[in-house]
């Protein structure tokens, strides 16, 4: 794809323009049926095995609403400290795409079961923005649709299209902020923050594994600039889709910059839906709107309005958990880390993992180095979150406690973790069948020891005179004949005893 | 009216019995299901060439309920009290395995794969389903001439129209294919057609039989019901359709009202009967107005009190069903697109997607669906919305308002059904707002969501054409309907010495 956009340097952008920003986030919710009737939301399973009469919008079918569904937005909102609706009714949102069985989509309209909230945002600097919040409401997803035959999997050029419904009707809650204005230049840092504790705080709800790069969260980000000083928004484009923090920043940022080319050269922006590209990090024009698009919507009337009682939402807001943010200000403290590094977990999804691994019994210094280190990397080299992995948290704190009792030295460790992340078994059976103990035979260490100084007399020499310092090359090269199956700490002890020298 | 001990030897004779009159005989092992289900079949083979009441006719599907009726019976097993009973199913209800229409060339060749809850229930209740009956397209008209299939004669001349939407049914009544049929009434599709053909048709409180499967229409107003020869068979079918459906969100959480007890109890002694002034007037025929104010004096006659009412907000219930329906419809009938089921047209390579969804549609869907699709989808536009739409839905509370105020100084209303007897076949096919008035006093309950019957109260002296009797009840309060309809219904035919669908001609 050739991008043939003209961009402004984002400082002169930001010297000239104030950016205004709306997210929209979607999330697929973790229920075990879709919002309108009983089918599995499993996925991974055969194209078209979950639908029935009612998601494939058969004639006749009807919908029934996912109590569960409800429940779980009505927990978002107050999250979000939002209002709940007390009374409130579904919409149709008319229009047609091959995906959509029903031909309109099962929506919420001017009665949103959540509106009116916040969620403060910490920057990495340790900042904390305050987003307000629009609106959460309830709604259906579609179908997908393969185009085949065309070059890039796009519609245009295809010979024809596959269509799974097996997606049509998984429950969505759309979060919807107020306009974000104030933020300058820190606008997509101030967007990735927000994207990320949403993320954060769905998953501490447990409504739903928020998983970016499964689609089960998706942000579209709206973006417009105004001249410094003046009130009225300017026009503004909406890029779709955009499926992780780093892209969602990124988005933003070439947005930005962008609109700033387009309104210096005395261009308009036009009110469109854009595409951002993960290859280049730049967006293109997709559909233009012209006008707004007419949805017709109207109260859906094959259901009944949904009104939860004051009872329930109060007994809903008892059971919510700790404010991620308010929680992460806690564990802080009790991990005695800075902000930035607080950020970097949160960012790699880390915070949960790493809490899990210390209930299991391990240290927070050492199941943070776990997580953020060789799992990270591992994660990051797989494309996948730091949950997904194949290890647990009990399974990491397994692998600390080995390293504590001197079984395990931090090499052999981070080859028992690799081991179990691809599925060769518990952290014992790795050990067990890779062999990775740590020599603690004192014989035959001190076989090594001695055949160490035997072999490297003139550095022996070094050390008998007063250079402790140089004991590390016998440390290597007893490490080596170990085949790093030794505990270094152990072996050094070992050389200077073995040389007279006070360590 | 038949005398039970006169033994039923011919198929002219078994066709008919009522069908309380058929489920006790095959209980009593005098009738098996199969003969009743052969008889009918019989009939129809013989009569619906000319009527036209049937667009599928399942034999092998009938029969073989039919028989599992029979081996229930010989295995001593208890029947339900419409056992063995054959009933014609408007063809607006999914049917597992059997094809389903609405009446429509858009769904031509559709074969559902599931059963509404109507379906269901009927057969769970053993009665046997003959076929599936003609009807305006998506039910949409009151004459059954908007089918895709060609239009249904109405057995008391068939040069006229039986009504509709639900023609097809009411005139599988009249001309004894089947003493029992299923209809859904969404601007009074049970009713006209039940008083034009001389027949029982009753629309249900709205939620009180389970719209699942049913092809939908218009949502909120759409309401399946019984319809017989008698208020009783009438109430009999009533109870095996109706109550709670979980898969229908609208429907009544509530048990079902008595209505078998009350048409057995008919009675309207000391009830309050209103007739409301804006159910009279211009456009109505004189023998309809006729036999209507005998209807009321038979009422006062059996002891009712008669309570004369202003419903204001009646006169507007016309204009705001035409904004309401058409605008539920556009969006009913936007999954017809060509790409999962039914009818696809221009699937040849050269057409993209969109193309072949609206050739379809252009193919597929008549006059007066495309017509009330257009409506609809332009009472719904940003911008006309509030004007339409809105305004539509205020007249809506002002019409429950209205009943609600009428039903504190009565117990249930009466009017004719519709203002006119059965008109000619193509007479006002091309005037839409001829056609619509044929509605006129049967949408204001659709609106509201209250329950109403239509029974027949005599022939217009001018056309010896049958003319509906309707009555009204508040919403949950269906027994009423059973009660007053039983009382007027005993009352006719003893007046007139046999029941009015006798005078019918003989196919």
């Amino acid at each position: 794809m050739t991008v043939t956009t003209d961009l402004v340097s984002y400082e002169d952008a930001l010297a000239s323009y104030d950016p205004v920003m709306g997210l929209e986030v979607h999330v697929e919710l973790g229920t075990k049926t879709k919002m309108f009737c009983g089918c599995s939301t499993e996925l991974g399973a055969e194209p078209n095995s979950q639908a029935c009469p009612t998601c494939l919008g058969m004639p006749g079918a009807l919908p029934v609403v996912n109590a569960i569904g409800v429940e779980s937005a009505i927990k978002i909102g107050l999250a979000l400290h939002c209002e709940i609706a007390e009374w409130c009714r579904f919409a149709r949102k008319n229009y047609f795409y091959p995906d959509m069985p029903k031909n309109f989509q099962t929506s919420q309209y001017d009665e949103p079961i959540a509106f009116n909230g916040y969620l403060d945002v910490q920057l990495d600097d340790g900042e904390v923005f305050r987003v307000q919040i629009e609106r959460a409401h309830m709604e259906e997803d579609t179908g997908k649709s393969l185009h085949v035959g065309g070059a890039t999997g796009r519609i245009h050029g295809a010979s024809h299209s596959l269509l799974d419904y097996n997606r049509a009707g998984i429950p969505l809650i759309e979060i919807v902020t107020k306009p974000i204005e104030g933020a300058g230049e820190r606008a997509p840092e101030v967007a990735k923050a927000y994207v990320a504790e949403l993320r954060e705080l769905i998953k501490a709800l447990g409504v739903s594994e928020a998983r970016m790069e499964q689609g089960q969260m998706r942000c579209d980000v709206n973006l417009s600039l105004r001249p410094h000083g003046r009130e009225k928004f300017g026009t503004r484009s909406e890029t779709k889709n955009v499926n992780s923090l780093r892209s969602v920043e990124r988005a933003a940022r070439f947005e930005i910059q962008r609109h700033a080319a387009v309104l210096n050269d005395g261009g308009t922006i036009i009110q469109e839906t854009r595409h951002f590209h993960e290859d280049t990090g730049s967006t293109t024009a997709g559909r233009v709107k012209e006008e707004a698009e007419d949805y017709r919507y109207f109260p859906e009337p094959d259901l009944v309005p949904v009104a939860p009682s004051r009872e329930w939402v109060e007994e809903l807001r008892a059971t919510l958990p700790e404010q991620p943010l308010a929680r992460r200000n806690r564990l802080r403290e009790e991990w005695d880390v800075n902000a930035h590094d607080m950020q970097s977990m949160l960012n790699a999804g880390a915070i949960d993992p790493i809490v899990a691994t210390i209930e299991a019994g391990a240290d927070a210094a050492s199941a943070r180095k776990w997580w953020m280190g060789e799992l990270a990397r591992a994660a990051n080299e797989s494309g996948v979150s730091l949950d997904a992995l194949a290890i647990t948290p009990e399974q990491v704190a397994r692998v600390a406690a080995l390293v504590k009792e001197g079984s395990l030295n931090d090499k052999l460790a981070r080859q028992v973790i690799e081991g179990v992340v691809k599925g060769e078994g518990t952290p014992d059976e790795v050990v067990e069948k890779r062999g990775l103990k740590v020599v603690s035979d004192e014989g035959a260490l001190t076989a090594a020891v001695e055949e160490a100084i035997a072999g490297n007399p003139g550095v022996a020499d070094k050390i008998r005179g007063g250079k402790v310092a140089a004991a590390g090359a016998l440390v290597g090269a007893v490490m080596k004949a170990t085949r790093g199956q030794a505990d270094a700490a152990r072996v050094k002890e070992l050389i200077l005893e073995k040389l007279g020298v006070e360590g | 009216m038949t005398d039970s001990t006169n033994h039923v030897n011919s198929n002219v004779d078994v066709i008919k019995l009522t069908a309380s009159e058929i489920a006790s005989r095959i209980a009593s092992g005098e009738l098996t299901a199969v003969e009743v289900t052969e008889a009918h079949l019989a009939r129809i083979e013989a009569v619906d060439e000319k009527v036209h009441a049937f667009l599928h006719v399942d034999r092998e599907g009938a029969l073989a309920q039919a028989r599992a009726v029979d081996e229930k019976r010989e295995r001593g097993e208890k029947l339900g009290p419409l056992a063995g009973v054959p009933l014609a199913l408007k063809d607006i209800f999914t049917t597992e395995g059997v094809p389903t229409t609405v009446g429509s060339k858009i769904l031509e060749g559709w074969i559902p794969p599931y059963d509404a809850t109507v379906t269901k229930r009927l057969k769970a209740a053993d009665v046997v389903i003959l076929g599936k009956t003609n009807m305006d397209e998506f039910a949409m008209g009151s004459s059954t001439e908007n089918s895709a299939y060609g239009p249904t004669g109405n057995p008391w001349d068939l040069t006229r129209v039986p009504g509709g939407s639900g023609g097809g049914s009411s005139a599988a009544l009249a001309s004894y294919q089947a003493p029992l049929a299923i209809g859904t009434d969404t601007g009074g599709s049970i009713r006209q057609p039940a008083a034009l053909t001389g027949t029982v048709g009753v629309k249900p409180t709205y939620g009180g039989v389970s719209r699942y499967g049913m092809v939908a229409f218009s949502s909120s107003l759409d309401q399946g019901g019984p319809c017989a020869r008698t208020v009783l068979d009438a109430a009999l079918l009533h109870e095996v359709i109706a109550g709670h459906d979980p898969l229908d969100s609208t429907s009544i959480d509530a048990p079902v009202p008595s209505v078998v007890e009350a048409a057995r109890n008919g009675s309207v002694d000391g009830m309050r009967v209103g007739i409301v002034k804006q159910f009279r007037g211009e456009g109505y025929q004189a023998g309809v107005v006729q036999r209507f104010d005998e209807s009321v004096s038979l009422l006062k006659e059996l002891g009712a009190e008669i309570v004369e009412l202003d419903c204001p907000s009646f006169d507007l219930a016309l204009s705001a069903y035409y904004l309401i329906a058409p605008s539920e419809c556009s969006s009913n009938l936007a999954r017809f697109d060509g790409l999962r089921y039914g009818l696809r047209v221009g699937d040849d390579g050269t057409h993209s997607a969109e193309e072949v969804t609206a050739l379809t549609r252009e193919a597929g869907f008549g006059d007066e669906v495309k017509r009330r699709v257009m409506l609809g989808t332009y009472a719904l536009s940003s911008g006309y919305y509030d004007a339409y739409y809105g305004s539509a839905q205020k007249v809506r509370t002002l019409i429950t308002r209205d009943f609600e105020k009428a039903f504190e100084q009565v117990d249930v209303i009466v009017s004719p059904t519709t203002p006119t007897t059965a008109f000619p076949i193509g007479e006002r096919a091309d005037d839409p707002m001829a056609m619509y008035l044929a509605d006129l006093c049967t949408i204001p309950t659709n609106l509201a969501g209250n329950a109403a019957m239509s029974l027949p109260c005599g022939l217009a002296p001018e056309d010896n054409l049958p003319v509906g009797l309707q009555i009204i009840a508040p919403a949950l309060k269906d027994d009423r309907l059973y009660k007053v309809g039983a009382a007027v219904e005993a009352a006719f035919v003893e007046r007139w010495g046999h029941p009015l669908i006798e005078e019918a001609p003989s196919l």
